[in-house]
């Protein structure tokens, strides 16, 4: 009798020992990888980084075209697929109880959520780039505002229906239009929320490598010509780090490094912004 | 006069309403388009190379731009190996992360430790990539995988997974490298779908001297298995997708060897290789070929894990 207990004990001793073990292993790999970009990347960070453009093997230099060529097509994806990502989340919170379109697009966002975003790049390859017959910071823009539309269909859906249903009906029982009560009532009850996703899309697309390798592929100078191929961040840190060139190698690191601090910083003031608005309400 | 204004007044309204709704509807549909325009434009892409080589080019393991003879078995091979290995390793690890998540901590813990683990997912594929050639390579060619040649090399049927040099790089430092990715999704969903095994049912099994373990084991997997099975889902088709952090430690080789310390191939790597290289219509289009295949097996993946986690939620108020 005595031993069945023993060993029902020691099975849940071992069990949750492995949970904390396997915690411990998680944390392990995020604080591995962490010190080794702090470590390095600080190393070669100084302010040329942010004065030279990429330089050829050999020489010093930084990383200024391709990160102005980053913030610009990330700025320029967000401005096109907030509006979109909105607006199609606001007809599956508000307006998608009935009908075919709100289930299908709920559920065909949250796989184009997960999908492969370097398929994402060959859809714009073969839609915009080969049409006009060159790569180009437009597709490079267009290929991460496709990515920038999910996470933020999803956030606006999920935080309108947060929102009361009383407010809306107060708002409707003093007269108000549907469209007044949306953008006037629940947007504005749920601005933090979706602010959120906007964050949440941003730091997605600040980090993303594969679907700008056919699309903006690189840029060695410094251009603001969307029209033409623009430099950025991931595709030179990709480029550099598998080159020999131990000099391109340590500008890789420390463009990691900015990235990383980035798309961590980002997630964070989204985690804090969302976290502020719920104790708010 | 101003009878007149509220029944006008209403009708501008209704007609603004109606526009507004039609915008968000047309946009609603600007989504559902964008997956039918993508999976036409790759059909579109790939047609030259279906026409060239049928549903060989699924079988076939040569690829050699030379002769434009092109076969998607390497790649696909590739995809389906490495993320196997990351299921292998991530799945028990995520479950034993949801684990400690739900049960274990202290309350004041849950919260720091939940984000940490969900900073893991923030980080971007490419560093994931770097850190794995340069950081994680070289120490699993020196260190780990001698040890595993020692042991493992002489055992029947496992042996021949472990041929070769240890060169750092290869298929099972990719699966590796994808296990640590695919962690924080699995783990996260495994954390949600345990909360929401209801309180009462827990506390009869605790009530009845089962211990934490055997609740876990007993009560909690077999309520929410449907969801489980959803996040490993989840976590496969990441898996099958990812690209930068495959593309730096795979070793990018076509070849098909049983070894898993041999370079190799995925599809999502062989795409970011070769695509801007590819010259030739029937090389441009074999590869998107590969990115049509890709698509679809991770369209089917992601499908039945929003399917499980979808049918949980409906049976969530039923059950107990």
């Amino acid at each position: 009798m005595l031993s069945i207990y023993r060993r029902r004990q020691f099975v849940n001793y071992l069990n949750l020992t492995g949970s904390m073990l396997t915690m411990a292993f998680g944390l392990f790999w995020l604080i591995w990888i962490l010190s080794t970009l702090f470590v390095k990347g600080f190393d070669s960070l100084d302010l040329d980084l942010f004065r030279k453009m990429t330089p050829p093997p050999g020489s010093d230099g930084g990383l200024l075209n391709a990160i102005f060529g980053s913030a610009l097509m990330s700025v320029l994806a967000t401005l096109i697929g907030t509006p979109v990502g909105i607006l199609a989340g606001t007809y599956l919170a508000e307006f998608g109880h009935r009908g075919w379109l709100a289930p299908t697009t709920r559920f065909i966002n949250d796989i184009l959520l997960s999908a492969p975003s370097i398929v994402i790049g060959l859809f714009i390859y073969e839609m915009y780039v080969t049409k006009v017959g060159h790569f180009s910071g437009w597709g490079g823009t267009f290929a991460l505002a496709l990515l920038v539309i999910p996470v933020v269909v999803r956030t606006t859906e999920d935080m309108l229906r947060l929102v009361p249903n009383s407010l809306r009906e107060a708002a409707a029982a003093l007269g108000a239009p549907q469209w007044k009560v949306i953008m006037q009532i629940t947007w504005r009850a749920s601005k933090a929320g979706m602010m959120t996703g906007v964050l949440l899309a941003v730091a997605r697309i600040s980090g993303e490598t594969a679907p700008l390798l056919f699309t903006a592929l690189n840029n060695q100078f410094w251009s603001s010509d969307m029209n033409a191929p623009m430099a950025n961040l991931p595709v030179v840190i990709f480029q550099f780090a598998m080159s020999p060139f131990e000099d391109w190698q340590n500008l890789a690191w420390a463009g990691a490094l900015l990235i990383t601090i980035g798309v961590l910083g980002l997630n964070i003031i989204a985690r804090s912004m969302f976290k502020q608005s719920q104790i708010s309400q | 006069m101003s009878k007149e204004t509220p029944p006008i007044f209403a009708k501008k309204q209704l007609l603004i309403d109606a526009l507004f709704r039609h915008t968000t509807r047309f946009f609603a549909f600007l989504v559902f388009a964008l997956l039918a325009g993508i999976i036409l434009s790759l059909i579109i892409g790939s047609m030259p190379s279906i026409k060239a080589y049928g549903l060989h080019f699924i079988v076939d393991d040569t690829w050699n731009p030379v002769t434009e003879k092109f076969g998607a078995l390497t790649p696909i091979i590739g995809t389906l190996v490495t993320s196997f290995i990351a299921l292998l390793i991530g799945v028990p690890i995520s479950f034993g992360i949801a684990l400690f998540l739900t049960e274990l901590s202290p309350r004041w813990l849950r919260r720091p430790l939940g984000i940490a683990i969900e900073l893991l997912a923030g980080i971007p594929s490419i560093i994931y990539g770097m850190w794995g050639l340069f950081v994680f390579a070289p120490a699993f060619a020196e260190h780990v995988q001698p040890w595993l040649k020692d042991h493992l090399s002489e055992l029947p049927f496992v042996g021949i997974l472990v041929q070769g040099p240890p060169m750092g790089i290869g298929m099972l430092t990719a699966g590796l490298i994808l296990a640590i990715m695919v962690i924080p999704f699995i783990a996260s969903v495994m954390r949600d779908v345990f909360q929401i095994v209801p309180a009462l049912l827990k506390e009869s099994a605790y009530g009845l001297g089962a211990t934490t373990w055997e609740v876990v084991w007993h009560i909690v997997l077999p309520y929410t298995k449907i969801g489980v099975v959803g996040g490993i889902m989840l976590g496969l088709g990441r898996a099958l997708g990812e690209t930068m952090a495959v593309t730096f430690v795979i070793g990018n080789a076509h070849n098909l060897t049983a070894s898993l310390f041999m370079p190799g191939n995925s599809i999502a790597s062989s795409l970011a290789n070769e695509f801007t290289e590819a010259d030739g219509e029937l090389y441009t289009s074999a590869l998107i070929e590969l990115g049509l295949l890709l698509f679809a097996i991770t369209f089917i993946v992601l499908s039945l894990s929003k399917i499980l986690l979808q049918q949980l939620r409906k049976n969530e108020g039923r059950e107990s």
